[in-house]
């Protein structure tokens, strides 16, 4: 074509990235690679194809790990980790010399991610990478403060880190980065279709001088997945789907590993009557066709209100028209490859199956070959259709419109998944009363896709559990200093005396304010020192666990009370628990035998505790490089089931209690199994206090039948055991079901003053992103 | 060949598609504007990095910046020497073996852009090329002058032979949020300019707000402006991408409600080539090709050809360029 002509036509020429230094980089490296472990690369072993996603050329031969792989690298990263803990400031040297590192041979890590990956150069080279060093950076500082941000806590040791194909590099700095900061080593294995700049960075970290384990990355597939998660790591972080992210939280359920998952997610993108409509057809751009959809968080279910649906979509659809789609390695393209066949596969039937609705594809060519997939807008689709609600993990948006803001809302809530979630609004009241109500573990307003490294990121429900950035983030990669001593289960003593009480009292559950009969109309026993009966407490079955959470649902109004409102509450509970000091220090020693009156003061000042921190455990601002807030705000959980601990029954129900009103939550306390009578004297306290029904439900009952219940439970969102009872792994497995959040001992004491570990365990991180500017 | 835009560059704006007459003020249209700077600023600011115009299409496109440029002189001490110097330039933008070279020998600017007092010299020195001159008037850049002295400047720089006359709108009218007398004002101007073309400049550095960009944009050309132009340039901020996306997306609105194309212009501030070329993807993403000729989209420049020229040069003979190698203005 000719000038002239170009003249004429105005059209788009080739704008081509080369790819000869990424291309000679491997060539150098002999178009083939080992694993990197204990600072070197290994020889290649076994070994699979890495292949350009957009022409289907061969890049290069990584290594299939073996076990024997796997084993040296982790016991690589122990040797290596007592010493790396030992220095922050050598810590924050090595995370700055990697970010500047990164930064010089930031085109070479972008075009080998293009290549490797098939996302467009713009975005591995604009944000990717960037994000990457920015990453570096951040973290740099937090190992040089971690002693003063973070007083108390540790390194958990070696790091299991699992990473997956759609941002290779910038998931890899995710989890390398704080873990390294906080003082842990690690093994991470990157996804098989996408090892190459995992590579390239092993070989950054040799030239930096990393020490020798630090670092140590090992390839292959999900069985190599499975190795690390078997392996004697201290923690697994894994990124990926929301499958293998529950069948890894089964394997490593009792083992005592820490454990973060970030999966995936439909979120929603809602667009309000009342919003810069240009603005947010072009967010979404942003948010779906960012890495052809490729994205854990892509705003991929679009909710338009019902006024402004049509001229919505039609701008929507020729927005679409003008995307470019093609050679990732070209400049002025959108929408690159698809990863894999495989991955372009399921797109497609996932696709076709869908008996509903209208499908727009934007009216662009597509290269002949290759892997690619049209930018598409299915529209008309009813919340019940199964691209409504099933993850596609491609350039495909899915729509429904909604007529008010509650609706909007309940929509938007309406998935399995809390990953992300966008609203556009012009209206400052209608975006920050929204925000808050979206269970998603991001939020952004008038905006999509904005990460940073000082924002935590991170879901909630199905989408995952832990948070990656900022200090949030690094409270992931960190325990506290003091090892727990070993708990030892207390047995309900025995007897067969007869009552000494004068008149029968009957101890009952706590349900929904009410004080409820059992529902299998069993009691037991409850046996003092001496070996009288000292009273009856029911015990509750499955049915009863079901109507305490259907209580705790009917209390949802607590999750909205202001924190002055809660510590009022607190504070009243502890007065009239105060009241009937005597009388609760009798009931403990007629159980244990020991004097009780100390136990109900430290009762007491838990009670005080817990009413302090009610309006105090602020969220905060986060200093992202953004003309706008990124707020970490702190929400309640939801509902817990929590299994008190053995000894100090008051102290024990209390501990557990304060703390989950003080954040806004729900609970629903099983009773210290040897000792359940102070918690079932406590619901009259709480009856007296103005806790509103529902808020605190109190069952009795044998902890190993109702923790699974518990567990499983999908409309549970934490279950806590402090129980001496070895409940930890069974829960941990049957808590895969919802991936709800649980906190269990692991056989270990638990320290109930630990105000730091309550308040984490009794909160989620919302991050809410308001750009703004007039 | 698109049968639709003008095949060649001088011609008379809009001579394909119907002129845009005025329609009455739809003040719900108007309030319903909104624009969020953070998006569009981030929009604006990715841009570069999504289109990468290189080669023969970067000197194609060039090109297509030189036919769209209102070639400017706005200063007190214009003479009609410097006037006639600056349509000689008009004329033969660039040197001659560089256009023999690109296969565009007779590539001209858009027009002529000078104060009333000029359009004698400037049509004179235009004579034959088909190339139009374009008055500034109303009392620019201000705009404070009488009311009737204001209609009257437009009514003499039409009789005087321009062929475009650049208004200012009243700011205070925008400021004040009367937009009936914004309306009132502009559809005045548009009738005082009879068969010439108005182009309304909104002096955006002077509105406050990416929302009154978009309100002003609105009423303009509810009022019949045949363009909408940015800045005078004159006021301290000049055209900006995110001005631009508002701009370009108000136009694009009120040809998909009336069907009606109105024109665009950024004007001042717009010196690098490179910029011409972020600003002509701007119009194409957002509006369409069809946008990109001179009946629809001028550049208000005076140094930006210079820059231009430099490039093209480096693109014929691969050497980069001085700009002491190519006529002056």
């Amino acid at each position: 074509m000719t000038v002239k002509e170009i003249f004429e036509t105005m059209e788009y020429g080739p704008a081509p990235e080369s790819a000869a230094e990424a291309l000679a980089w491997l060539v150098d490296m002999g178009d083939s690679f080992g694993c990197f472990i204990d600072g070197a690369f290994t020889d290649p072993g076994e070994t699979f194809e890495t292949k350009n996603p957009a022409t289907g050329a061969v890049l290069a031969h990584v290594t299939h790990a073996s076990q024997d792989d796997v084993d040296r690298a982790v016991a690589a990263a122990r040797a290596a980790q007592p010493a790396w803990a030992a220095d922050p400031h050598a810590r924050a040297r090595a995370l700055y010399a990697i970010a500047r590192a990164i930064q010089k041979h930031s085109r070479l890590f972008a075009v080998l991610e293009t290549l490797d990956n098939g996302k467009p150069i713009r975005e591995s080279r604009d944000i990717d990478i960037p994000l990457v060093a920015r990453h570096f950076y951040h973290h740099a500082g937090h190992a040089t403060l971690m002693e003063s941000a973070l007083p108390g806590r540790m390194a958990l040791g070696v790091c299991g880190q699992i990473v997956p194909w759609n941002f290779s590099l910038l998931m890899l700095a995710w989890k390398i980065a704080p873990a390294l900061a906080a003082g842990n080593t690690v093994v991470l294995k990157p996804a098989e279709y996408t090892s190459l700049t995992a590579l390239l960075f092993a070989d950054i970290c040799r030239r930096t001088g990393l020490p020798p384990g630090v670092v140590n990355i090992v390839t292959g597939d999900g069985a190599v997945g499975e190795m690390i998660t078997g392996s004697d790591v201290d923690k697994i972080a894994f990124t990926g789907s929301t499958a293998v992210g529950r069948r890894i939280r089964e394997a490593t359920a009792g083992t005592g590993k820490s454990l973060t998952l970030e999966l995936g997610g439909k979120s929603p993108y809602i667009v309000f009557d009342d919003a810069d409509l240009d603005s947010a057809v072009e967010g979404l751009v942003d948010a779906i066709w960012f890495n052809q959809g490729q994205v854990c968080c892509a705003g991929s279910r679009l909710l338009v209100q019902e006024t402004v649906a049509d001229r919505f979509h039609d701008k929507l659809r020729a927005r679409m028209d003008k995307l470019r789609i093609g050679d990732p390695l070209d400049k002025s393209i959108d929408v690159g490859a698809i990863v894999d066949p495989v991955q372009l596969d399921t797109i497609t039937r996932l696709v076709d199956a869908s008996t509903e609705g209208e499908i727009y594809r934007a009216a662009v060519p597509l290269p002949e070959t290759g892997c690619f997939y049209p930018p598409t807008l299915i529209t008309g689709l009813s919340p019940a259709a199964p691209l409504m609600r099933e993850e596609i993990f491609g350039p495909v948006l899915v729509s429904t419109t909604f007529r008010t803001p509650a609706e909007a809302v309940q929509l938007a809530n309406d998935t399995r998944y809390g990953l992300a979630a966008t609203l556009w609004s012009e209206n400052i009241n209608l975006a920050l009363d929204v925000a808050p109500k979206l269970a998603a573990g991001v939020v952004w307003v008038n905006g999509t896709n904005m990460f940073d490294a000082a924002a935590p990121f991170g879901g909630v429900r199905e989408s995952g559990f832990g948070r990656e950035g900022g200090v949030e983030g690094m409270m992931a990669y960190t325990r506290p200093v003091d090892s727990p001593d070993r708990l030892t289960r207390i047995e309900a003593l025995s007897g067969d005396g007869a009552t000494t009480t004068p008149l029968d009292r009957t101890a009952k559950l706590y349900v929904g304010g009410k004080q409820a009969r059992p529902d299998g109309g069993y009691s037991a026993p409850v046996f003092g020192p001496s070996g009288t009966v000292v009273g009856e407490v029911p015990k509750a079955n499955r049915k009863d666990i079901r109507n305490a959470v259907e209580a705790m649902n009917a209390a949802a109004g607590w999750a909205k009370s202001t924190g002055h409102a809660r510590a009022q509450i607190l504070y009243y509970l502890a007065e009239n628990l105060s009241a009937r000091a005597t009388e609760f220090a009798a009931r403990l020693e007629e159980m244990t035998g020991a004097d009780g009156s100390t136990e109900v003061d430290h009762a007491i000042r838990r009670l005080f505790t817990w009413a302090a921190w009610a309006d105090r455990f602020d969220g905060t601002a986060k200093g992202v490089p953004l003309r706008g807030l990124a707020l970490a705000l702190r929400e309640p959980v939801g509902k817990i089931v929590a299994f008190a601990p053995d000894a100090t029954p008051l102290l024990g129900a209390v501990s557990l209690i304060g703390p989950a009103m003080a954040m806004g939550n729900r609970i629903t306390l099983v009773a210290s199994e040897p000792f359940p009578l102070a918690a079932t004297d406590l619901y009259q306290v709480l009856e007296t206090s103005d806790v509103p029904p529902g808020v605190v439900n109190i069952l009795t009952g044998a902890h190993e039948e109702l923790a699974p219940v518990a567990a499983a439970h999908l409309d549970v969102d934490a279950v806590w055991s402090f129980s001496g009872a070895p409940l930890s792994a069974e829960i941990e497995r049957r808590a895969a079901g919802n991936l709800k959040r649980t906190w269990v001992n692991h056989g270990r004491m638990i320290d109930l003053a630990d105000d730091r570990a309550f308040l984490e365990a009794a909160t989620e991180v919302k991050t809410v992103w308001v750009p703004y500017g007039e | 060949m698109d049968t639709t835009a003008p095949d060649r560059t001088g011609t008379l704006p809009s001579v394909h598609d119907p002129r845009n007459e005025p329609m009455p003020l739809d003040m719900a249209w108007v309030r319903s504007a909104r624009a969020n700077t953070s998006a569009i600023e981030r929009r604006a600011a990715t841009l570069p990095g999504r289109r990468s115009i290189k080669k023969d299409w970067q000197a194609a496109w060039l090109a297509r910046a030189i036919s769209c440029i209102d070639l400017t002189t706005l200063a007190g001490d214009d003479t009609p020497g410097r006037v006639a110097r600056l349509c000689a330039k008009a004329r033969r933008p660039v040197a001659p073996e560089l256009l023999d070279a690109l296969g565009l020998p007779d590539l001209t600017v858009g027009a002529v852009c000078v104060y009333h007092d000029m359009i004698g010299p400037a049509v004179d020195a235009l004579q034959g090329t088909g190339i139009p001159v374009a008055a500034v008037s109303t009392g620019f850049p201000a705009g404070l002058s009488p009311w009737h002295l204001r209609l009257a400047e437009i009514g003499e720089s039409v009789a005087a032979g321009a062929r475009e006359i650049d208004i200012v709108i009243s700011r205070r009218h925008v400021l004040t949020g009367d937009w009936q007398a914004l309306y009132d004002e502009t559809r005045a101007m548009r009738e005082a300019c009879g068969p010439a073309h108005m182009k309304a400049i909104l002096a955006t550095g002077e509105l406050g707000t990416l929302r009154n960009v978009a309100r002003a944009s609105y009423v303009a050309m509810m009022a019949g402006a045949d363009f909408i132009k940015t800045s005078t340039g004159k006021e301290s901020v000049n055209a900006t991408l995110p001005v631009s996306l508002v701009m370009i997306r108000a136009i694009r609105e009120f040809h998909e409600r009336t069907g009606i194309r109105v024109g665009y212009k950024p004007a001042g501030g717009i010196s690098k080539a490179k910029d011409a070329l972020m600003y002509l993807a701007l119009i194409k993403e957002e509006l369409g090709d069809r946008w990109l000729r001179p009946d629809l989209f001028r550049f208000g420049a005076s140094s930006l050809l210079g820059d231009i020229e430099r490039q093209l040069e480096h693109h014929v003979t691969g050497a980069y360029s001085a700009s002491w190698r190519h006529a002056l203005a």
